[in-house]
């Protein structure tokens, strides 16, 4: 399941600081393995009925420290089985940062999104050279750089596909990479 | 290991670390920069382990590097509290079973690492967050998600960022009623929550000795909730003894050299701090606890891997003896491992609480997740020394959490509203 070099849709925007417990409560995420039941209750801290109103290809767009607190995996898991195709925002926490790349959901980290775009405005999000382009008036937000091996990881669909492919995990072959390479 | 390394002056405790165990390399590396390290123990629990077992089963990788290193952890709802969860934990005990890798039930993950595995120098990595609280004792221990938890099982390697340090001193001493967890949640308020995202955290200064082990884990445990990647107390003769007295005595102490950069400095005087309280919804907004003195609360909460230690239910019990649990609300205490439980048996604690009133729980993660043994209705209160005060973690999006040390929140639960615990010392 590769990802496609760019993803066009609208965006959801969102505060600084949502945290784990708000994009997927641990009494629900605690109680299934199934990445679609996990979907159902994407975002449920801020609004329950979150997987009906999203629709498949929808963007997030959000404020500093996004997936702060736990290492549950379940919240990329369940934006992305929601439908959503990529996850824009001013910073992420570390945890859910590498939980993103590891499962295939984009996550670009650009300083000053949030307050460049309205909710449901419509983006472009482009993972081959990493930047987000506003439609309205094509102005495009560089995002800052990750390594390549990380992106490779994410547009092959996470560890799971890429191990299947590949037969190797992507930290084997590494060699010691500047964090910007 | 690399001596040079070992005695750099430049190099703080995560540049030594990386710099030594990285796979190919035995050469200093700078913050910013990715490699590989080798890991010496890996762990998940119930909420996080499931899913690695699933990834780890749909990659087909078929073995485990090595299953003495691996330990699965039941904590977060032990026992079960439905079929739901049941099945995942008969998932976890199948694949323990064909591996052969560790399993523990009924003592929260960190705790039962500490009392049993943890050594400084170590590399040890968990699929939970508050793994960082292997720091206490000079540890290289972070929190990763679940796929990267099977990959980990599979090549017993994973890749890691060189993070930057931030440098906390710690001086004088903590006035009557205050304690570790006082710190760090004072030093959360101060620099944000996401104010070490990434970061490692170093804590030095003349009061570090001051500061019992638990008292050191309680801080590296709760340091997560800045965003730390990892959160250090240097060796030095109070954990020396403490190892001796395990028994774990092949330690490697890693000191951070005198001319390390740091990214910042911050200078906590202990003596100013006041028993701290962090109102609901994030875990910086900190307040001293007069200000919010009265407030009425439905149910406390002592326990988690933040502050369910021995030290954490002495003085909860000094508190509450004598004094009985106001009507109308519940107190919950749950020791963090089947060895504070034991021990609370045997001294006497277990017998306090119960008179009380209180409710005297198994070792658990518990109420801190809000799945069973303290889940929140809608609109309830809850003052609790577990590590988050998030919209919906305990149970009901509309409840509130508020956040304070064992002593707070048992003088909380003979008021019924939040309480300063310097009246009943």
């Amino acid at each position: 399941m590769t990802i496609p070099a760019t993803l066009q849709g609208r965006a959801w925007v969102w505060p600084d600081n949502v945290n784990t417990d708000i994009i997927i409560p641990f009494r629900f995420k605690a109680r299934t393995n199934d990445p679609v039941e996990m979907a159902k209750y994407a975002m449920y801290g801020f609004d329950p009925e979150f997987y009906k109103k999203v629709k498949q290809g929808d963007l997030f767009v959000a404020g500093r420290n996004f997936g702060g607190g736990s290492s549950r995996e379940q919240a990329p898991v369940a934006i992305k089985y929601a439908g959503v195709a990529a996850v824009v925002a001013e910073s992420f926490a570390r945890i859910f940062y590498r939980n993103s790349f590891a499962i295939g959901l984009p996550a670009l980290e650009v300083p000053g999104i949030s307050n460049e775009v309205k909710q449901f405005e419509e983006l472009e999000v482009n993972v081959e050279n990493w930047s987000v382009k506003r439609l309205r008036d094509g102005r495009v937000f560089q995002a800052l750089k990750v390594p390549g091996f990380l992106r490779n990881l994410m547009r092959e669909g996470g560890l799971v596909e890429y191990y299947k492919r590949h037969k190797t995990f992507p930290w084997e072959q590494l060699q010691t990479a500047a964090a910007t390479a | 290991m690399s001596k040079t390394i070992l005695s750099d002056e430049s190099l703080t405790f995560a540049e030594k670390v990386i710099g030594m165990r990285a796979q190919s390399n035995n050469r200093p590396l700078s913050p910013g920069e990715i490699t590989v390290l080798p890991v010496d123990m890996a762990m998940a629990q119930d909420s996080t382990g499931p899913l690695a077992i699933k990834v780890f089963e749909e990659m087909g990788v078929g073995k485990v590097w090595d299953p003495s290193r691996i330990h699965l952890v039941i904590d977060h709802t032990y026992p079960a509290a439905d079929e739901k969860v049941a099945k995942l934990h008969i998932l976890m005990r199948a694949f323990a079973k064909k591996h052969g890798v560790r399993l523990v039930e009924g003592s929260i993950s960190h705790q039962h690492l500490l009392e049993n595995h943890v050594v400084p120098g170590m590399v040890l990595f968990g699929a939970d967050s508050h793994t960082c609280q292997g720091g206490a004792v000079g540890a290289f221990a972070t929190g990763v998600g679940s796929s990267e938890m099977a990959g980990l099982w599979a090549t017993g390697k994973l890749w890691v960022r060189v993070p930057e340090t931030i440098r906390v001193n710690i001086t004088g001493e903590f006035k009557k009623g205050v304690y570790a967890r006082d710190l760090i949640s004072h030093f959360i308020g101060m620099v944000g929550e996401d104010g070490g995202n990434y970061m490692s955290l170093e804590w030095k200064g003349p009061a570090v000795r001051t500061l019992s082990i638990a008292s050191r884990a309680c801080v590296s445990n709760n340091s997560m909730e800045c965003g730390c990647k990892l959160s250090i107390f240097e060796v030095d003769a109070l954990t020396q003894e403490y190892f001796r007295s395990v028994g774990r005595e092949s330690i490697q102490e890693v000191h951070a050299g005198l001319k390390a950069t740091y990214k910042d400095t911050h200078d906590v005087e202990l003596g100013k701090l006041e028993p701290e309280v962090a109102e609901p919804g994030n875990v910086d907004k900190v307040k001293s606890v007069d200000e919010l003195e009265g407030t009425p609360i439905d149910q406390s909460f002592i326990g988690s891997s933040t502050n369910g230690r021995v030290e954490d239910l002495v003085v909860a019990a000094k508190i509450l003896k004598g004094h009985r649990v106001k009507t109308g609300s519940r107190c919950i205490v749950t020791p963090a491992s089947r060895q504070v439980f034991e021990y609370a048996i045997s001294n006497g604690l277990a017998e306090t609480f119960l008179q009380s009133g209180a409710v005297f729980t198994n070792a658990t993660c518990g109420a801190c997740v809000g799945t069973h043994l303290g889940a929140l209705g809608e609109n309830e209160v809850c003052i609790s020394s577990s590590p988050r005060n998030y919209t919906g973690r305990m149970g009901a999006t509309s409840a509130k959490i508020y956040l304070a040390s064992p002593a707070t929140c048992a003088a909380s639960a003979i008021e019924g509203k939040i309480a300063d615990p310097r009246k009943y010392l």
